[in-house]
């Protein structure tokens, strides 16, 4: 620990590029029509094709080239017109076919860039090497038998794309920020379910360290196994830690490949470069190569949604909300177009925002819902804010008790149900004097000592008066008249 | 001895013949011949069953169009519930989950399998000599090879144990031995016959094709096999023209070309040459006009072709690895073992060498030099071939430069048995539809075959050619 403290660490830059592999949620498979669900009965989602059968052959699905395609748009990329598979062979137990079809020279996305910002509102440009569309293998289960290792062939053939970033990354918490745009862009575009720890989204860091303001590269170490965003963070903030204690301590860094193990917080040695496979790509010769035509190309944005960089863009610009908010907003998809669906009907978006971002999702975290299972339509919740823009309900009365009895009652209005439950307040100026005279005719004395000057009387009288109206008068209302009524006795 | 389909619909209207009756003959023939090695399995009660279902049909006219067609498959084609071994001790105990898309198509039209044929292990040679099964023999000449690699697929045909059969070709395995045999053998357009249910030896050069007595039951079959199918992404995506119909064309002079240096090259035995320029003067007798042409890519043909299918091979056969299916070595322990013991006992000699090559190939390092530059070479002569074609309607040559050789003759040569295949690789490279048809023979009464190729897709007009010749 001592050593530890006296390396200056500041002397140091992380130099760290992220592949990500996002699982597609097309229906069938990447090269056959075999269906895939997370989590099936082992060897039941399997084909001729996806076991490797002699004779069987690949056929293209178009989804998956629209989903590559699509992220490759939300990253900035350029589209490949002209591209071809590849085969990248090698030996294992739960490869069927002896090799992976992939793309190798000719990725269909390259050249892009994700936006990212970091807790201090700093914002960071991540470049995007390319993506390409390959095949998962199976899984092996080495756990499941004494003398046996396991094959579960289901995820064999299930379509991936690969997203090879720059080594533009720099800290732990810029690749957990990468890495959360990466599963909100996915999610957005609805392609993969971002899910890391049942591996649809998976990542494996290659990190190095070098002096600030070296050119050179330092030795890569690429570590894998790291299943959800956080041990990412984790990994890479001890992998580059113990990089510059070895060179601080005139150790060498190892080309290697590391695992990252999630209990004890550290990585250790997988395989070092020696064991590494020569792959023999090659293209494909059973898949023609694949041209995207401009047509396609504009079929496929058509169907793409708004993403969050243009809706945040548009909540902080045109609609004027905090950074803040918008950023709360738009970091689920659904959210944002519930939130949209308020402002179809209210022009207060601060508090269609407030509404969303504190009643509702209190309500659906307390519940474990998402927001497309809640009930109330956000016609309603415009309604609510309406009846508050109004003065006719108090912001209490409308949060405690008017939103949960609409839970209950979805077919009545909010001002119907407002009145059914005795919420609605009361601003006209004759019933109020009323109670205001008789909260004033009740302390005489104390109306006396507001008149010497002690002016915080006015919340005994207004309590009072509400007492009096059973919570209905408006207060806003109530207490100019009360003022009035004060200074004139 | 039928020899053609014509022959036996004959005598199945005159009532000569019935079809249990037609496949009871073949299955005693097939029992008679059992020497020559050509099948590895009979289907006899399954054939029996089909015979008395489609004899049903027949007297009902609703039989399809190969009713009366008894073939034989190359043991790489994949046939539902049957075992498929591409004569490989890897694939001992395999059965097929699934049917190949020409089975699909032939049963569809009534066609009767009767068994599966012997062949060069993984499609590989050119003599039959490396199937884990052992040689086929020719029928002619029982010393000889049939040819290979569809060497039992051919002597079947020949010594009338089936009407017709499907082979592979991959550099010439279904000319070659059609040649070897007396026989007419067609190797489609690349990709107009599905591969799907073909095990695959070089993917961007396999076809499926047939085997036969004559022309028209070829295009008989081709009309029913050919085609796009969705299974199969390289398999044409357009209608072909069909095999059946007449050309319409009204000139009957054709424009052949021949190559020059194919009747020149070192190795072209005299009769075949003598009996490939016969040909040659006939054509000019009758009319056409016959051009020598010089194509100088000649000698690189047989280098590119096995630089880039054994790299295709490599790959392909890469699944076999005793892990899923087929044979596991006894020897094996772990995973690492169960790989390397099971593919190097279940894999013969000439398999186990061309992986070797193909794996070398495409290492990094070699890649360059060896596959692109082969990739390269192959456009090359793809577009030379396609220039051809702009002066010419087809290309003539012999199909091999020598008749049947004698079994172990070439065994220990290998480079001796590749240049078999020096004129026959050319439409694989190329992709274009050749066909070999029987042109005489040698002193030793032994069958010499010729070599017709046609530009891309012009599979219908070259078997109309050789109905019209």
């Amino acid at each position: 620990m001592n050593e530890v403290n006296t390396i200056d660490f500041d002397k140091y830059e992380a130099v760290i590029g992220l592949e990500v592999h996002a699982q597609m949620l097309t229906k069938s498979k990447a090269y056959c029509s075999d269906p895939y669900t997370y989590g099936g009965e082992p060897n039941t989602q399997v084909s001729p094709i996806s076991l490797g059968h002699p004779g069987t052959l690949p056929k293209h699905n178009k989804a998956v080239i629209e989903n590559a395609i699509k992220m490759g748009i939300a990253c900035n990329c350029s589209i490949a017109s002209h591209q071809y598979y590849a085969r990248k062979n090698y030996f294992y137990a739960d490869l069927p076919k002896g090799y992976q079809i992939t793309q190798d020279k000719t990725p269909i996305c390259t050249d892009g860039k994700v936006s990212i910002r970091m807790k201090d509102g700093s914002e960071r440009h991540i470049g995007i090497t390319r993506i390409h569309m390959e095949e998962d293998a199976g899984k092996s289960m080495h756990d499941q038998d004494v003398y046996h290792s396991l094959i579960d062939l289901n995820r064999a053939g299930v379509p991936l794309i690969e997203i090879v970033s720059e080594p533009d990354i720099r800290a732990g918490e810029e690749a957990y920020q990468y890495l959360s745009e990466i599963r909100k862009l996915v999610r957005y575009l609805d392609i993969c379910d971002g899910n890391m720890e049942e591996g649809s989204l998976r990542c494996d860091a290659n990190i190095s360290v070098r002096i600030k303001g070296a050119e050179a590269f330092g030795t890569k170490v690429e570590v894998k196994n790291m299943n959800s965003m956080r041990n990412v963070q984790r990994a890479i903030d001890f992998e580059i830690e113990r990089q510059i204690t070895a060179l601080e301590k005139g150790e060498k860094i190892y080309q290697e490949t590391r695992n990252f193990d999630a209990i004890k917080g550290r990585t250790l040695t997988m395989r070092t470069k020696e064991g590494a496979s020569d792959y023999r790509y090659f293209p494909e010769p059973d898949l023609p190569p694949l041209h995207i035509t401009e047509t396609f190309l504009e079929s496929v944005k058509m169907q793409m949604p708004e993403l969050p960089a243009a809706l945040y863009e548009k909540f902080t610009k045109a609609i004027g909300l905090s950074e803040y908010d918008a950023q709360v907003l738009t970091e689920n998809k659904d959210i944002a177009a519930y939130f949209e669906g308020i402002l179809k009907h209210t022009h207060n978006a601060k508090a269609a925002a407030n509404w969303l971002m504190v009643n509702i999702k209190g309500y659906l975290n307390e519940q474990a819902l998402e927001i497309n299972d809640f009930a109330l339509q956000p016609a309603k919740i415009a309604e609510i804010i309406s009846l508050i823009d109004e003065n006719k309900i108090s912001n209490s009365a409308a949060s405690q008790r008017l939103f949960p009895a609409m839970l209950e009652e979805h077919h009545l209005s909010a001002l119907q149900l407002a009145e059914k439950l005795n919420l609605l307040q009361e601003s006209n100026s004759d019933e109020l004097n009323k109670w205001i005279a008789d909260a004033l005719g009740k302390f005489p004395e104390k109306v006396e000592e507001y008149k010497a000057g002690k002016k915080s009387l006015t919340g005994l009288f207004m309590g009072e008066v509400m007492k009096a109206s059973k919570g209905k008068a408006d207060p806003k209302a109530a207490t100019k008249l009360l003022i009035e009524a004060l200074e004139k006795a | 001895m039928y020899t053609s389909l014509a022959q036996i619909r004959t005598d199945l209207e005159s009532g000569e013949i019935n079809l249990p009756k037609l496949v009871n003959n073949y299955l005693e023939t097939i029992q008679e011949k059992q020497h020559l090695n050509a099948f590895l399995e009979v289907y006899e009660i399954e054939a029996k069953e089909r015979a008395a279902i489609i004899e049903k049909k027949i007297e009902a006219g609703v039989a399809g169009k190969l009713a009366g067609m008894v073939i034989g498959l190359k043991d790489n084609i994949v046939y539902k519930g049957h075992k498929v071994s591409a004569s490989s001790k890897i694939l001992a105990g395999f059965e097929s989950l699934y049917s190949a898309t020409i089975v699909e198509r032939l049963l569809a039209e009534d066609a009767i399998i009767i068994g599966r044929l012997n062949c060069d292990e993984f499609a590989m040679g050119a003599s039959n000599e490396n199937s884990a099964f052992g040689p086929v023999k020719n029928a002619l000449d029982e010393s000889r090879v049939s040819g290979g690699s569809s060497g039992g697929a051919a002597v079947s045909v020949q010594a009338g144990m089936c009407l017709l059969s499907l082979g592979s070709d991959t550099g010439g395995s279904i000319r070659q031995p059609a040649s070897f045999c007396g026989l007419y053998g067609f190797k489609p357009t690349y990709g107009y016959v599905s591969r799907y249910g073909l095990i695959a030896y070089a993917s961007s050069f396999d076809i499926i094709g047939p085997i036969a007595h004559n022309i028209e039951d070829l295009k008989l079959v081709m009309e029913t096999i050919a085609g796009s199918d969705e299974n199969d992404a390289t398999s044409v995506q357009q209608a072909i023209p069909s095999f059946l119909q007449l050309p319409k064309e009204t000139e009957s002079k054709r424009k052949f070309a021949y190559i020059k240096e194919t009747l020149e090259t070192e190795g072209v035995e005299p009769a075949v040459k003598a009996e490939t320029e016969k040909f040659l003067k006939e054509l000019i007798s009758k009319g056409h006009q016959v051009d020598a042409i010089s194509f100088d890519l000649l000698s690189v043909m047989v280098p590119v072709y096995y630089t880039l299918t054994t790299a295709e091979a490599s790959s392909n056969l890469a699944r076999f690895a005793g892990m899923h299916y087929g044979f596991r070595s006894q020897n094996a322990v772990d995973l690492e073992s169960t790989i390397k013991k099971s593919r190097s006992e279940g894999f013969g000699p000439e398999v186990k060498r061309r992986i070797m090559l193909g794996t070398f190939v495409l290492s990094s390092g070699y890649y360059d030099a060896y596959y692109s530059k082969a990739q390269k070479v192959r456009r090359l002569v793809k577009n030379k071939t396609e220039e051809i074609f702009k002066n010419y309607d087809f290309i003539i040559s012999p199909t091999s430069p020598t008749t049947a050789f004698k079994i172990g003759e070439k065994s220990d040569n290998p480079l001796a048995m590749y240049l078999a295949d020096i004129f026959t690789v050319h439409a694989n490279i190329a992709g274009i539809p050749a066909i070999s048809i029987p042109n005489g023979h040698d002193t030793n009464g032994l069958p010499i075959g010729l070599q017709i190729m046609a530009p891309l897709g012009k599979d219908a007009a070259l078997l109309n050619l050789i109905s019209t010749l």
